[in-house]
């Protein structure tokens, strides 16, 4: 099993014109993934390797089951083209654009929340469930992400959509496979934090333990402490943390908008001992994130 | 990117939040004028981004024009947290008899903004919220509809607050609310927000930061305000090592190479991408590596930009070596980078397999990269070396020699 | 100086006015332009960029356009 996306999954591409969004369209199809079409204002009637370009998004709603668009346009239109998405009906958004204003992020997630859909990103690279479909850029060409991922019981939530691949890749290395992994978003305020998906997961049989990459920044790694001790989560979490040289350049941004130590709470050290006062355990580098997890697992 | 007071307050007055009659001073001279204009007593601020000031000696009351100027003169000279100040802020003095705060900020686990609402004024917020709680109150609020007024007032009135303060309190929390969602703020705070002596409120301090990226969307605000394009305002402001990082970064628009940080280090660092960055940045402290800088290369930069950064950083005075390494890369081309990284050796007037200590880029299309490495006799290692070890690698290559 | 590419056009395409048109659309890395005489130029200081993605190759009678991997 898996969450959110299978083999069954149909998605669109917002943008899909775009030069990285070329790219993003091929490696899906390669990988075996549906997707049923693509939208780039005044392109009708083109098409990128065979997938049709529409003007709206509608009007591939009206003709078809979609289940989740990829946004990867500029982001002065992001938030228009993920209402869009919201308003046809689809109910999993991926917003890939980097860059986009936090007042309108805010605004289309609290627009999912009223159309109940789910918004993953911005700043993200997608979903893959190994070997079922990827939605979004994430491993890269089809041949690659076949290297890095295969399927099995680990699920991955990763702020980095480059360390979602690494860490996948380490866990396939050791024969350790994934159920779904997720590039979650590198921005300060992303529509699902770790404790949002982990109910999924919790859901999910084939998913037996979770891996977290974390940043210094925001207070997402305490919202997950807490949701494990409250809600007595089944699962085994395993952290790692980057970034630990920033706790001595409070105010400095470094990697992604969201990576900033702004106060105590912000900080890698204080972040690791929350976890693992909440019985997470953390690596010290990500080589040792399969023995941690082998050791949870039992 | 945080705003000067007298910069908040011109957009605060905007939004008709009370404020005294401020003006603003850049020499003694034009202070002392400005002070006998208004009269009385008044306040001189220090302009600058760092709190603090009034601990620092960047506040100073004067009740004459030469008082003012010797004040100002004194104000001018004195530079706050490394900041030497842009100018002096002047008002009159306000008879307070008790201050309130209020702020917002975006609640990022609930992602909605939130308002938040204090009766003890004047200090720290984030000392009242540990020692007392009970005189704060927060709440969140649509992003998407207007400002209601209802739910200012249901803040306020949950501190037990009514009659006048209420009324006079809430239209100030609205306004305060809709400059913030209008300008693509991140924070926007009165502090202190103070009841004078006549019952009137008149915010006397306050703090606005701007959300980077809604720079673009605030071109009319930022014009009007007359904040350019090229200041920064982070922590510190920035090197030249790092200005000129940024000009390559924006020389075209492929992909990533730049956001460089200096250090003083004999390892350059060609990393990437945002999250790999920041594990090989630490993985390289670990190990005892002296980094020379902070980079991040991602998106897949043209040739070109890889091969200006590395120049750039071998240009650096004790800069020895450098390691190339990155996560495995998904849509940064591996080839890519190691045509425009040994690119730039060579142009550098030096040996790639003598200058690069290590190439770690597994992933998109690393086959041709470790061709065109193994022709230049780069040491370069595939996934099978986690970027720990790599790191590991890089240094141990600089202590032997 | 090119380092690692160079692209061989034969002489035939390179005088052809629609061929040439050809190639300076597909190159996503801008290496061809037309030169004064509508004739082919190559854009030295682009060589590099190439992402040897084929496009210039297939514009093309089979044969004539050749992307030369200087690495190999
Ligand atoms: S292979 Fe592609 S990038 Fe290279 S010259 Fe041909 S069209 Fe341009």
């Amino acid at each position: 099993m898996s969450i959110l996306i299978d083999e069954n999954t149909t998605f669109i591409i917002q943008g899909i014109t775009g030069r990285e969004a070329v790219n993003v369209t091929r490696e899906c199809l390669n990988y075996g993934a549906k997707v049923v079409g693509g939208v780039t204002p005044g392109r009708k009637g083109r098409d990128v390797y065979g997938v049709p370009v529409f003007d709206t998004v509608r009007q591939i709603t009206e003709r078809m089951r979609v289940d989740a668009s990829v946004v990867t346009v500029p982001p002065a239109f992001a938030a228009d083209a993920a209402m869009e998405a919201i308003e046809a009906g689809i109910k999993l958004i991926v917003i890939v654009t980097e860059r986009m204003p936090r007042n309108e992020t805010v605004q289309l997630i609290e627009l999912a929340d009223q159309y109940g859909a789910r918004v993953i990103g911005p700043n993200c690279l997608g979903i893959i469930s190994p070997h079922k479909s990827k939605v979004g850029g994430v491993g890269g060409p089809a041949e690659d992400t076949r290297k890095a991922y295969m399927p099995g019981p680990v699920g991955v939530l990763s702020r980095s959509g480059g360390m979602t691949t690494e860490i996948a890749n380490t866990l396939t290395a050791a024969g350790l496979g994934q159920s779904t992994a997720i590039s979650i978003g590198g921005d300060p305020i992303i529509g699902n934090t770790y404790a949002d998906f982990m109910p999924l997961f919790e859901a999910d049989p084939e998913t037996r333990a979770i891996v977290i990459y974390s940043e210094p920044g925001g207070t997402m790694e305490a919202q997950l402490a807490t949701y494990l001790r409250e809600q007595k989560s089944r699962l085994p979490v395993v952290a790692f943390m980057a970034g630990r040289f920033m706790d001595q350049m409070p105010g400095m941004r470094f990697g992604h908008a969201g990576t900033i130590v702004e106060g105590k709470a912000d900080t890698s050290a204080e972040k690791i001992r929350r976890m693992r006062e909440a019985g997470i355990s953390v690596a010290e580098e990500v080589s040792e994130i399969p023995r941690l997890v082998r050791e949870r697992l039992g | 990117m945080r705003f000067y007071e007298y910069e908040a307050k011109t957009l605060l007055r905007r939004y008709e939040v009370p404020l005294a009659s401020f003006r603003v001073a850049s020499t003694p001279e034009e202070a002392a004028a400005t002070a006998g204009e208004l009269g009385g007593t008044v306040v001189l601020k220090s302009q600058v981004l760092s709190g603090g000031r009034m601990k620092a000696g960047g506040v100073k009351f004067a009740s004459s024009p030469q008082e003012a100027r010797q004040a100002a003169a004194e104000i001018l000279r004195l530079p706050i947290s490394g900041q030497v100040p842009r100018s002096v802020l002047i008002e009159p003095k306000a008879p307070v008899a008790k201050e309130y705060y209020a702020g917002v900020i975006y609640n990022t686990l609930a992602k909605r903004p939130a308002i938040i609402f204090s009766d003890m004024g004047g200090i720290d917020i984030e000392e009242v919220a540990e020692q007392h709680p009970e005189h704060l109150t927060q709440a969140t609020f649509s992003s998407l509809r207007p400002v209601s007024d209802y739910k200012m007032k249901e803040v306020v009135a949950s501190l037990g607050i009514t009659g006048n303060e209420l009324t006079a309190l809430t239209p100030i929390l609205s306004r305060l609310a809709r400059a913030f969602l209008a300008h693509g703020l991140t924070l926007a705070e009165i502090n202190p927000l103070a009841r004078l002596e006549n019952g009137s409120f008149v915010c006397l301090d306050c703090h606005v930061d701007m959300d980077e990226d809604a720079r673009d969307r605030q071109g009319a605000l930022l014009q009007e305000l007359g904040i350019g394009r090229e200041e920064t305002r982070q922590a510190r402001p920035p090197t030249p090592f790092e200005i000129r990082g940024a000009q390559i970064d924006a020389q075209d628009t492929r992909g990533v190479a730049g956001r460089i940080v200096e250090f003083d280090g004999d390892l350059g660092l060609i990393i990437g991408a945002g999250g790999g960055s920041l594990t090989l940045f630490d993985a390289v402290r670990k190990y005892g590596g002296r980094a020379a800088n902070y980079c991040e290369i991602g998106g897949n930069p043209s040739v070109s930009k890889a091969c200006e950064l590395t120049k750039l950083i071998l240009s650096k005075p004790g800069v020895d070596k450098i390691a190339v390494m990155m996560n495995v890369v998904s849509n940064t081309r591996v080839d890519i980078v190691a045509r425009g990284v040994i690119k730039g050796v060579v142009e550098s007037g030096y040996d790639p397999a003598e200058k690069i200590a290590i190439f770690r880029i597994p992933g998109s299309w690393e086959g041709e990269g470790f061709k065109i490495l193994r022709k230049y006799g780069v040491e370069y290692y595939d996934r099978s070396v986690s970027m720990d070890e790599a790191a590991r690698r890089a240094v141990a290559k600089m202590q032997t020699v | 100086m090119a380092m690692f590419i160079r692209v061989e056009v034969d002489p035939q395409v390179a005088g052809q006015a629609d061929l040439v048109k050809k190639l300076v659309e597909v190159c996503p890395v801008d290496i061809f332009a037309t030169g004064q005489d509508g004739a082919l130029a190559i854009v030295e200081q682009n060589l590099d960029e190439c992402t040897l993605c084929d496009l210039c190759i297939q514009a093309c009678p089979p044969g004539t356009v050749k992307v030369v991997k200087l690495y190999e």
